[in-house]
């Protein structure tokens, strides 16, 4: 790597990381807690202090301390993610599905993000449609929750504790993009997994008999990444960002996001529903690739093919 | 029909006495020995319940997976069975309730068997709730983390408020009857003269105790109107309060209430059948009860058509994108077979032929409830699962079990388990306590008040 691509390399962390203002300020209250007890890694990143200056710390101190659930369940301050989908650019790679499945140590058939072949009515020109969770902020999934368990916090995210979800379901009745899984089973998990202890941001390790769904990835986001379904996508399709900093980025470009919408005429899915989605789309025109018919069936097993081996 | 004026001559106080004692008999005799059919129908209840519990057993260990049910079809055969069951409970309070408040007494006899249908019911609503849900051993956090914007708490609470009212109009009026057992049945085992003492709460039949009793009666009988419309609300906006097409309905309440009521009534006419004939009660149960309960159904029939018309019509009309794919599954696709099967058999048929005096004999009216029970039931799968199949977004991608829902053995086996749960409760009940209230009976007859002879004795 030469000097110059590792600059880059670093004002593109930068950028990303200048996304999470909030993380930064945890991280800086991490800093200082931290300091002398963790080894130094050599690899030096950037990171804004609460009084808007740019600090470079070792990148061992960005590991923050670890929050109890209720900090978890209040989100993280300051922040209004957003996510927006360029459909001109999505080939239905299917990497941002096996990235998500990857990260979140998810097995098929489970997805939190779909991709779909969309047709709009009197319109015969199919598009590829990557669908995570909607994070909506008129979310019809929380309302209905009888403990609880599924919450809005104050950056717009749409999360679930999977210690007191009772799996009644009434969340995944009630939610009309049918954004949500179940543990049907105790959730098996790949070879080699850490487990670790149950967190709501990093929504692992997944609890049998309950409801799971694409979180946004707020454990990356405190860490200054972004979530694996944008990183996977190899057309960078997926941008993710902060509707308070008016930015999006897919880890190559960053725009404006309220220029963008305009720009490219974003839209949300079903916006008369009156669920307020976060997540935008870009209409599939001037497309990166022409539209070709997925010849390969995903997901055809059923998780009872495991169960059936069981009984 | 009230006698209140009428001079008791000794002749009268006579005539009624022995009136009094044949009904006793009658109504205690089914008492006394359980017959060999008797016993092998509690058996066949018992062993459906210990399959249920097998199953039930295998989806505690293994978890939801052994039903049907996936990530689109996420509520299935429970859900229906529970809104089934909450829909029958509501005749308790139609019959005792509503009826009493009419100047009409011919339902006095079947007030008993109505109301311990509503029970049963509604018992097992909460327990198929539990049985649906991921985690049951969390149930707690109902109540320890509550949230009262959520539909389900307000279920829970008007769901056991019904449940506490329906019982206590099972028990007040039951009162007497205890006691009957209670100074008759002295040859039964000790825990069974144990319980007819302990729950008879002294009953002696004192002005007081009549006077306190009959007052009560009449409070749960108001408030249990309210109750019961909110419940079978309440649960109808389980759906309704959602995004769905289908589901996104402001018909939906009342569509429900009515639909239940429908279904309730059905109910009691298969059981005022089913008692009539083995507990040879061809005296109290009479042709007449099942000509106005024939003309009850066809009324209801016709209120639920209705309700049908609002609920599937209007939005055919319109053939508005989402809704349009799931009433072609409806009314030509999928499910068209049980849909017009559940509308015909159902609904349309009963009210057109019973509408006739001269279907209206005990055997033809019961002859089509029982189609009308069961596709109330099936009305009910249909309310759940095309819905959640026919979303608003294609389903892609997963596997082909996942885009269609059929029950697998151990739901059906759990299911049966609850409506076998339901007939358990309701046989014991008529096994230990007499399912015709006496004293009801009798003072529609015009008979005065049984326990009340002594202080008629005397002033005579």
């Amino acid at each position: 790597m030469n000097k110059e691509e590792q600059e880059k390399s670093n004002r593109r962390n930068f950028l990303k990381l200048g996304l999470l203002a909030g993380g930064g300020v945890i991280a800086g209250t991490g800093i200082t807690k931290v300091l002398s007890e963790e080894p130094e890694t050599g690899e030096k990143v950037k990171v804004l202090t609460t009084d808007g200056k740019v600090m470079e710390v070792d990148s061992c101190h960005m590991n923050h301390p670890a929050l109890s659930n209720k900090e978890m369940r209040k989100g993280i301050h300051g922040k209004k993610f957003v996510m927006v989908i360029d459909l001109a650019r999505c080939g239905n790679a299917r990497k941002c599905v096996e990235g998500c499945q990857e990260m979140h140590h998810k097995t098929p058939p489970t997805e939190w993000i779909k991709v779909k072949r969309m047709e709009d009515e009197g319109n015969p020109n199919p598009y590829w449609l990557p669908q995570p969770c909607f994070h909506c902020d008129n979310p019809p999934c929380t309302k209905v929750c009888p403990v609880d368990a599924t919450f809005k916090r104050e950056d717009g995210l749409v999360l679930i504790d999977n210690d007191r979800c009772i799996g009644c379901r009434f969340c995944m009745a009630a939610c009309p993009y049918n954004s949500r899984s179940f543990n049907w089973a105790e959730p098996e998990v790949p070879e080699g997994t850490v487990m670790g202890e149950y967190s709501i941001e990093k929504s692992f390790p997944a609890k049998k008999g309950t409801v799971e769904k694409c979180d946004f990835c707020p454990d990356m986001a405190r860490e200054g990444k972004l979530p694996d379904c944008v990183t996977a996508c190899p057309n960078g399709t997926i941008f993710f960002g902060d509707a308070n900093e008016d930015a999006v980025t897919n880890g190559e470009d960053t725009f404006r996001l309220s220029e963008l919408l305009k720009k490219r005429a974003g839209y949300r899915l079903l916006e008369d529903l009156g669920t307020e989605p976060r997540v935008y789309y870009l209409p599939p025109v001037n497309r990166n690739f022409p539209f070709e018919e997925d010849t390969v069936n995903h997901n055809t097993e059923d998780y009872q093919v495991t169960l059936h081996k069981k009984l | 029909m009230s006698m209140e004026h009428q001079i008791l001559t000794p002749e009268i106080i006579e005539k009624q006495t022995k009136r009094r004692e044949e009904m006793r008999e009658d109504i205690l005799r089914p008492l006394d020995k359980t017959s060999l059919a008797g016993k092998l129908w509690i058996a066949f209840l018992v062993v459906i319940m210990l399959i249920g519990g097998y199953a039930y057993y295998q989806q505690l260990k293994y978890g939801l997976i052994v039903t049907g049910l996936r990530d689109y079809a996420s509520w299935g055969i429970y859900i229906s069975n529970f809104v089934f069951f909450v829909a029958i409970s509501l005749v308790g309070a139609l019959i005792s309730s509503v009826l009493r408040f009419t100047n009409f007494t011919w339902y006095r006899p079947i007030t008993r068997i109505a109301e311990i249908i509503a029970v049963a019911g509604v018992i097992w609503a909460g327990l198929i709730i539990i049985i649906d849900m991921g985690r049951p051993e969390r149930l707690l956090n109902v109540f320890l983390h509550p949230r009262l914007q959520s539909p389900i708490l307000w279920d829970i609470v008007v769901i056991t408020t019904y449940l506490t009212t329906s019982v206590l109009l099972l028990y007040l009026p039951l009162l007497p009857g205890i006691a009957i057992c209670r100074n008759r049945l002295t040859d039964k085992p000790k825990w069974q003269r144990w319980m007819y003492k302990f729950f008879a709460l002294g009953w002696n039949g004192t002005e007081l105790q009549w006077k306190i009793m009959k007052r009560s009666i009449k409070m749960l009988c108001i408030i249990i109107i309210p109750l019961a419309i909110s419940i079978h609300t309440v649960t109808s906006w389980l759906f309704a309060m959602t995004l769905r097409p289908g589901w996104d309905s402001t018909n939906f309440g009342p569509y429900f209430v009515a639909g239940a009521f429908l279904a309730g009534t059905a109910c009691v006419i298969i059981g005022m059948y089913v008692f009539r004939k083995f507990y040879h009660l061809e005296k109290y149960i009479t042709e007449v009860h099942f000509d106005h309960m024939g003309k009850l159904l066809v009324f209801l029939c016709l209120v639920y058509a209705y309700f049908n018309l609002n609920e599937y019509f209007v939005p055919y009309y319109k053939m508005k994108g989402a809704e349009a794919k799931l009433l072609t599954s409806l009314f030509s696709g999928q499910f068209a077979g049980l849909y017009w099967s559940a509308q015909i058999l159902g609904m349309l048929l009963p009210a057109c032929l019973l509408i006739f005096r001269k279907m209206r004999t005990p055997g033809i009216v019961t002859f089509f409830a029982v189609p009308v029970v069961v596709f109330a039931w099936v009305k009910r799968y249909l309310i759940v699962t095309p819905i959640l199949l026919n979303p608003y977004l294609p389903i892609q991608n997963v596997p082909e079990s996942w885009k269609n829902y059929f029950p697998t053995w151990q739901e059906m086996a759990i299911v049966s388990a609850s409506l076998a749960g339901v007939l358990l409760i309701i046989t014991i009940f008529a096994r230990l306590f007499p399912i015709i209230s006496i004293w009801e009976t009798l003072e529609n007859e015009g008979i005065e008040l049984e326990d009340l002879d002594k202080l008629k004795k005397e002033k005579v």
